[in-house]
């Protein structure tokens, strides 16, 4: 399979007052065509800093992001990023929002709000349209990021820890929604969370990291799709999985499986 | 449905629940009318103490009395005088504030998108905001003489530093996230500038369009009052040159008058500016 993305070597440094922050040294990470990978890692390990030079925002301090084969130098076409901060526009309303990708396009208005109407439907926010983000709760300003997201049809995700603020059925229920559009579509998608149940429900492939974005493991997920959550969770594969990522988050070392 | 995760659909999120027509009149208004009769009451009040006050404790030279500035207000409003020089000032007012906010708006967000010179010419900025624009009176008749023009730049250069600081200041405050976001949706920078930019940096403009209102009435009287032969300030200068005291007030009452009417558009401008404000700031 062609890899859509990749990170070679890539160290990032922040500068802190006359201090030099590592957030990452030397990540490595491949992304295949058409693969669901989630990524797990503490807080602060640099996850959030890896999807970012991912989308093309920032540039690394020391080697190289590849998009298809080539050096990347900006945000690339074609990637829809949801980062773990809200970024709807405070001044629209949410239809106006999840239109906004398809306004930028210049695509005609009728288009744009049929759209826009669908994917509201499909997050649950019908009813909605014309509030304002500040009138949504938190929980449903994700579910607007990941229509407006979702509207621009990208074919790869990058999803910053975006159901960490929705409640368990809600957030079943946008997994599901999420696994939906992009099975079979050869979309790309890379998730960030820091649940390991989330990460094996939806993952192909499951990649740990440590401090400073080291790989600390990088596995494929053997359970087969469809998955059914309430299975799932007894499947004696799931638990023995579990189990290991539990381990390589604590940070057990012995157990690291170098990326194929 | 070929969802590739099963699970049980909780039943949907419905719509909003919203409650019709129970915010009563008088929940929305009563307070705001309390507030606007005690207003009138206040003023009745100050009124009928300055008339019964007046010639007795205070001399009428110095305070005037009701009465008479009515009259002068009068007599004025039927020579006409009132409302030519009523008119004068207020196309200085209005041509000041077009040109003035016209120009800080424009200049704030030329400087703003080429961030090297803007902070170039910060502290230069920042050095002709702070002088009194009274002190440019002299030379503004050196250079437009005592007409109009010298009035009309004068209200436009207070209105400009005040609109052009808070464009910029308002450009500086718009969210970096939002504008990556819309990078990201693929937007060119004319569209970051119209969709971004000055949207969110809206609320700063607006601030500065709206507090610069009565400044450009400040600008056109002080211009006014330093030389002319036409206007409310002029009235005021000649009213005081033949101790005509009820002339003098006569005058600032028309000022006044034109000061609220400026104020009220102030305050609408400021309910609907506040439409524009990010997330938690409203309010
Ligand atoms: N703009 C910045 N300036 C300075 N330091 C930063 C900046 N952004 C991130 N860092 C640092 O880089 C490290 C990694 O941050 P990052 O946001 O990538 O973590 P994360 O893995 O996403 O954490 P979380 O799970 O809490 O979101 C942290 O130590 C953080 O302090
Ligand atoms: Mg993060």
């Amino acid at each position: 399979m062609p890899t859509v993305l990749e990170a070679r070597d890539v160290s990032k440094l922040f500068t802190k007052g006359s201090n030099r922050v590592v957030a990452l040294r030397d990540c490595s990470l491949q992304v295949d065509e058409g693969t669901f990978v989630t990524v797990l890692g503490r807080s602060g390990c640099g996850k959030s800093t890896l999807l970012n030079l991912f989308a093309g925002l920032t540039r690394p301090t020391s080697g190289e992001i590849r998009s298809r084969g080539t050096a990347l130098a900006g945000p690339a076409d074609g990637v829809g990023y949801m980062t773990q901060s809200d970024t709807l526009m405070p001044w629209r309303k949410l239809h106006r929002n999840v239109e906004m990708p398809l306004e930028l396009r210049g695509v005609d208005r009728a288009e744009r709000t049929r759209r826009a109407a669908e994917l509201i439907e499909l997050v649950g926010l019908a009813g909605y349209e014309s509030h304002y983000p500040r009138e949504l709760s938190g929980g449903m300003r994700r579910r607007a990021s990941l229509a407006r997201m979702l509207i621009g049809d990208p074919d790869l995700l990058l999803l910053d820890e975006p159901f960490s603020a929705l409640d368990a059925q809600l957030r079943t229920e946008m997994q599901a929604e999420l696994l939906r559009l992009w099975q079979g579509t050869g979309r790309s998608v890379v998730f960030v969370t820091h649940d390991i149940e989330e990460a094996l429900v939806l993952g192909d492939r499951v990649v740990v990291l440590g401090q400073h974005g080291a790989v600390r493991l990088d596995v494929p997920v053997a359970l087969g799709r469809p998955r059914d959550l309430d299975e799932i969770r007894v499947d004696p594969a799931f638990v023995e999985m579990h189990r290991r990522l539990a381990r390589s988050l604590r940070g057990e070392t012995g157990d690291v499986v170098p990326a194929s | 449905m070929t969802s590739s995760l099963r699970v049980d659909h909780a039943p949907p999120i419905d719509a909003p629940v919203r409650i019709e027509g129970t915010v009563g009149w008088k929940e929305r208004h009563g307070r705001s009318v309390l507030v606007l009769v005690l207003r009138v009451l206040t003023l009745v009040v100050a009124i009928v103490a300055w008339q019964l006050t007046a010639g007795h404790l205070i001399g009428i030279l110095f305070v005037s009395k009701p009465t008479l500035v009515w009259n002068q207000l009068k007599a004025w409003a039927e020579s006409g005088a009132l409302w030519s020089n009523s008119w004068v000032t207020i196309k200085e007012i209005l041509i000041g504030y077009a040109f003035g906010a016209g120009a800080g708006v424009a200049l704030g967000f030329a400087l703003s998108l080429t961030r090297v010179l803007a902070s170039v010419l910060d502290p230069f900025v920042m050095g002709l905001y702070a002088i009194p624009k009274v002190a440019l009176a002299p030379l503004f008749i050196v250079w437009f003489g005592i007409g109009l023009e010298m009035k009309v730049i004068l209200a436009a250069v207070t209105v400009f530093f005040l609109v052009f600081l808070n464009t910029t200041a308002g450009i500086k405050q718009v969210d970096d996230n939002l504008i990556d976001a819309a990078r990201l949706m693929g937007a060119s920078t004319p569209q970051l500038i119209l969709k971004v930019v000055l949207p969110g940096s809206m609320a700063g403009v607006l601030t500065g369009l709206r507090i610069a209102i009565p400044y450009a009435l400040i600008g056109a009287v002080i211009g006014e009052l330093v030389a002319s032969n036409q206007g409310l300030g002029y009235l005021i200068n000649d009213s005081a040159s033949t101790l005509n005291t009820a002339g003098v007030y006569a005058a600032l009452v028309a000022l006044t008058v034109i000061a609220a009417v400026l104020n009220a558009v102030v305050n609408i401008l400021g309910r609907w500016t506040d439409r524009w404000r990010p997330n938690d700031q409203a309010r």
